[in-house]
């Protein structure tokens, strides 16, 4: 069954949780073929009950020890844009559309994802152009992510201090 | 009079002879080479969340030979300790002893904390840091920018400047900082050994920083 993974990691974003949740949203979702909807909510204050979306089998919760499963079992991943939640998704190799919360300015963490975009590594929207975006992205634009290497970093230091 | 003038000579001339000894500690720390010497100790400045999680994933690429290696979180970090000791538990040989330790300092600056008011709780935790960093005398402080790093580089530094010891610097910026450098970054870039950036239009702008692409 194909899944989308909504994940606002550890902060609330609920304007997120209700756009992803209206009937639209949903409609455009089930017309790409998406039956499977799993929220993580954070600190929000909505967590939306089961029978909420109609048409697609739908599961929320705030926290989780690790959210690697859920990752896992997504086609898709929809994340606030934070550091962690963006590399977490992309290192586990998932096509990610970043919402960003223009509610927010000037929030550095928007660096990251600004610039992953530009590299092509994810989609990018707000929440007023969150259908529009699930109706016209093109998954297949994506560039795959490589994780960062720090063994490159061990091998200077080594280097550098002298270390056999 | 005379006396007067000759304390404040001498203040004068004590604070040349500090500067001087900064630019020199500074100035020469990429000649200093520990690892020749054998096992080098390692003072890792874990944050909190996102700076825990990245400076692990730096641990976890070095050898044994940084060792010992002690972690500094701070006193309010609740969610660090548990991620250091799962991640020192699968480095660990079951017949060996750690090498590792945890310290808890006041945490020296909160998120969105003013700058006057991050000026004086930083002060307030040297009072932590330097005896901190005296007793454990570590070749290396690594920190990747939560505000603990300023005191514990601050303490590491009056040690080379004294004569002491000379620890090296290391400071691997977030990766979350694409255009410009954390406040910690600003202020410890001049006075780090090693200063490495994860995107290339930080090391444009700041020459004097690494850039290995990305390294967590």
């Amino acid at each position: 069954m194909k899944t989308v993974f909504v994940t606002v990691g550890t902060t609330s974003f609920d304007e997120l949780i209700e756009s992803v949740t209206c009937p639209e949203t949903v409609q455009a979702l089930k017309a790409r073929g998406y039956e499977r909807l799993v929220l993580q909510v954070g600190r929000g204050s909505l967590l939306p009950a089961a029978d909420r979306c109609p048409h697609v089998r739908l599961e929320a919760y705030r926290f989780k020890g690790s959210i690697a499963e859920d990752l896992k079992q997504a086609d898709l991943v929809i994340s606030h844009a934070g550091a962690g939640s963006c590399l977490e998704a992309l290192c586990a190799g998932k096509s990610l559309l970043v919402v960003v919360n223009d509610k927010l300015m000037n929030n550095h963490q928007l660096e990251m994802a600004r610039q992953l975009h530009m590299d092509s590594h994810l989609l990018y929207c707000t929440c007023s152009t969150l259908i529009e975006t699930l109706r016209t992205m093109d998954l297949s634009v994506l560039q795959p992510f490589l994780p960062g290497q720090p063994k490159n970093f061990a091998n200077f230091l080594d280097r550098a201090l002298g270390v056999q | 009079m005379a006396s007067l003038i000759e304390a404040a000579f001498a203040v004068v001339l004590i604070f040349l002879f500090f500067i001087m000894r900064l630019y020199y500690v500074v100035k020469t720390g990429s000649t200093h080479k520990p690892g020749t010497k054998g096992p080098v100790a390692v003072l890792i400045v874990a944050g909190s969340g996102g700076h825990t999680s990245e400076i692990l994933r730096l641990m976890e690429s070095l050898s044994a030979a940084y060792t010992p290696r002690h972690y500094v979180i701070a006193d309010t970090d609740k969610m660090s300790e548990e991620k250091i000791c799962t991640f020192e538990s699968s480095k660990q040989h079951s017949d060996s002893e750690p090498q590792f330790t945890i310290c808890r300092i006041p945490r020296s600056r909160e998120v969105h904390q003013s700058w006057s008011s991050s000026v004086i709780s930083t002060l307030a935790a040297l009072r932590y840091s330097l005896p901190l960093v005296f007793t454990l005398r570590p070749d290396v402080v690594l920190c990747n920018g939560p505000g603990t790093c300023v005191p514990l580089c601050a303490a590491g530094l009056l040690l080379g400047i004294l004569g002491l010891k000379k620890v090296l610097i290391v400071y691997v910026e977030s990766i979350c900082r694409v255009q410009s450098l954390s406040l910690t970054g600003k202020i410890l870039y001049p006075i780090s050994d090693y200063f490495f950036v994860q995107w290339s239009s930080l090391r444009d702008k700041y020459p004097k920083s690494i850039f290995l692409g990305r390294i967590v």
